[in-house]
């Protein structure tokens, strides 16, 4: 075990995951939660060209350069899109899928061409498409380390302008921040993100890092902060099992394994988490139904009904499920079934409605009576 | 006559573009592009797993097959969506990666040292598609040009069968649930007629630069014309005639023929984007107004 944590590669491969892990974690919660998450996907397929020509122009593979290259195609991606959705009447997602589409073709042209032109040191270019861990130098490790560092820092000092863009963009923009300045550099970011993985996850599949831990993150926490903190834990930790997996098993790209981990975390934290997971909402909504009698319903509508002075009122089902906190559904169907409420259509495109029959409307008469009676003794006689 | 390299890139290319284009139209009127980047991407994890069931790649059972894929990531997308845990843009953003991501695996576990290699799924080799031919109808055809006729001539049926469904389910889905018209099927339907497409045009493009063609023509053709029928015509147009263009920049050049046909689309956009530009500057100045731009749809 010791002889695996102190080996040189598997070290490199480590650190380097655990950094790309946290900035697409950090960074990524931002995009997730101004609904912007397919921009990571389109500044990556979009970083391919200029990696490439980062190469052509330096002549080596080396990283600086290679990184340079792709933020600068990250930035003209940006920029492209801007004016797609600004000067014309296309829409963000054909923007989006625009520029992906032919930032890759222009990296795939120039791939060729580096390729055909020879050269013993493309031979690693390829390894951008889906990431190679194993390729990962510690000389690689500094620039990436010093754009994490230098992205975290900036999160920090522009952490309430950042916070107050992302919940509420319209009172941004009313306080007087320069909105648009912000979702540029906001934009940038995301393609800072995007470079600092291309080495290990690969440019196709950047955009899962993007999302991923961001959206499992949100399922456990309510506040910035911690979706924060625990998006970088996530990505961290799929990036550094994804990348140990596939250096140990020659032949696998780094970038799908690493990926499939982050979507593993995802499905997990949707499925169980404890507030938002479905398997736990579920079983609230079930243990709710199961201590909720059909007969308080049947009151709720009845009261309704008696408040707007029309026995025959159409109460809308989505109103009694937000009363009660759940599906109601299955109480009403019960209702309906001993013939206490029938479904009513109010308008034709709202949902469903329901109203009292006049056998419903005696019994839940004789029910609050009776209630009101029991409630009166009780008072009366000081019991509980 | 077909098996001609130079025809059968040129015919494959365009077959690619025009299908593509087709089908993309509706997609990007929608506002749903991005549908086909997951869409076109999930499809890997078909290609791979018919491919390790049946040992093929090609043939009407594993263009279904891995078409299912494609449909299955919409499905996914849409349940994800369903549960209001998740906006849609990261649930297609969570399910594609997950499902390319499974294919890629699979061919690294499984398809070592076979014809089957992530490179050419993801770029595609149109250079070569002239190289495995089959029978057909008396004539030698390419396999991979076979196989977009037939999705062409597919897709083509049901755009011009359901024309009236579709326009109305684009434009105006409420009310085409109200006239029974079934937005919903339709929709259905027509994803899994562009990841059939998709599938079959793999071989040519591959996954990614497929995204080109359904996109960017239909993309350039909307900021020309507001009809839908000579959006249509003009983004078919359009991808037809990249194809040759790409093909002979390509050669000239020497690097990727796809993703130089690709990028000729990319040029038409150029144009559109330009023509578009220059005629509402010459709208403002005879209205006299600043009026607003035609856009912000």
């Amino acid at each position: 075990m010791l002889a695996f944590l102190t080996d040189y590669t598997l070290q490199n491969v480590m650190i380097g995951a655990a950094l790309i892990g946290v900035i697409s974690g950090v960074l990524g919660c931002f995009a997730v939660l101004r609904r912007q998450s397919l921009l990571g996907d389109t500044l990556s397929h979009a970083a391919l060209p200029g990696v490439c020509l980062g190469f052509l122009i330096v002549g080596t593979r080396s990283m600086e350069s290679l990184m340079a290259g792709a933020l600068v195609s990250g930035l003209m991606a940006t920029l492209l899109l801007i004016a797609l959705t600004r000067h014309t009447r296309l829409k963000m997602d054909a923007a989006l899928a625009i520029i992906l589409s032919l930032g890759f073709a222009l990296g795939v042209v120039l791939l060729t061409y580096i390729q055909n032109r020879g050269g013993a040191a493309q031979a690693g270019l390829d390894s951008f498409l889906f990431g190679q861990a194993a390729a990962t130098a510690r000389a690689d490790l500094y620039p990436m380390a010093i754009i994490v560092a230098f992205a975290l820092a900036l999160v920090v000092i522009f952490w309430k302008p950042l916070k107050l863009m992302t919940f509420d963009p319209e009172y941004a923009a009313v306080a007087g921040l320069p909105v648009r300045l912000l979702e540029l550099f906001l934009t940038g970011m995301i393609a800072l993100a995007v470079v600092v993985g291309l080495q290990m996850v690969g440019v196709v599949l950047m955009t899962a890092m993007v999302i991923a831990p961001g959206a499992a993150a949100r399922q456990w926490c309510a506040s910035l902060l911690g979706m924060l903190i625990l998006a970088a834990v996530f990505g961290a930790v799929a990036g550094i099992t994804g990348g140990v997996i596939s250096a140990l098993a020659p032949g696998l790209s780094t970038g799908p394994v690493v990926v499939l981990i982050a979507s593993a975390i995802a499905l997990f934290s949707l499925l169980f988490a404890p507030q938002r997971g479905l398997i736990p909402t579920y079983w609230r909504r079930r243990h709710r139904l199961g201590h909720t009698s059909s007969d308080r319903v049947l009151l709720t509508v009845y009261e309704l009904a008696r408040e707007h002075g029309d026995w025959s009122y159409r109460v809308e089902q989505g109103a009694i499920d937000a009363y009660y906190g759940m599906l109601t559904e299955p109480l009403l169907l019960a209702l309906a079934q001993r013939g206490l409420l029938a479904s009513a259509q109010h308008m034709p495109d709202e949902g469903p409605h329901w109203q009292l029959t006049q056998d419903g409307c005696e019994y839940a008469a004789s029910r609050s009576a009776q209630r009101r009676r029991d409630w009166r003794l009780n008072r009366a006689s000081g019991s509980p | 006559m077909l098996v001609d390299p130079i025809i059968a890139i040129l015919l494959t290319g365009a077959l690619v573009g025009i299908s593509g284009a087709l089908l993309g139209s509706f997609l990007v009127l929608r506002g749903n592009s991005m549908l086909a980047d997951a869409i076109s991407h999930s499809i890997l994890f078909g290609i791979a797993a018919a491919w390790l069931m049946t040992g093929q790649t090609s043939g009407p059972l594993q263009i279904i097959g891995a078409a299912l894929s494609g449909v299955l990531a919409v499905f996914l997308i849409e349940l994800l969506t369903r549960t209001r845990r998740l906006r849609d843009d990261a649930a297609i953003g969570l399910v594609f990666p997950a499902l390319f991501s499974a294919g890629v695996v699979l061919i690294n576990v499984f398809a070592r040292d076979v014809h089957l290699d992530e490179h050419t799924v993801l770029l595609g080799e149109i250079g070569f598609v002239w190289l495995d031919s089959v029978m057909f109808a008396g004539i030698e055809w390419p396999r991979a040009m076979l196989a977009m006729t037939l999705m062409l001539a597919i897709d083509g049926v049901f755009v011009l069968a359901f024309y009236k469904a579709l326009k109305l389910a684009t434009f105006d889905p409420d009310s085409a649930r109200i006239l029974g018209l079934m937005p919903g099927l339709i929709f259905y339907a027509h994803l899994s007629l562009l990841s059939g497409t998709a599938v079959a045009a793999f071989d040519a493009v591959g996954v990614v630069l497929f995204i080109a063609f359904v996109v960017v023509p239909p993309a350039a053709a909307y900021l020309v014309t507001r009809r839908l029928v000579s959006m249509i015509a003009l983004a078919m147009l359009i991808a037809a005639v990249s194809a040759p263009i790409g093909y002979w920049a390509a050669v000239w050049l020497d690097v990727s023929i796809g993703g130089m046909m690709a990028l000729a689309t990319g040029g038409f956009l150029l144009l559109a984007y330009i023509w578009r530009r220059c005629r509402d500057g010459h709208q403002r100045r005879i209205n006299g107004v600043q009026a607003p731009p035609s856009s912000s749809a």
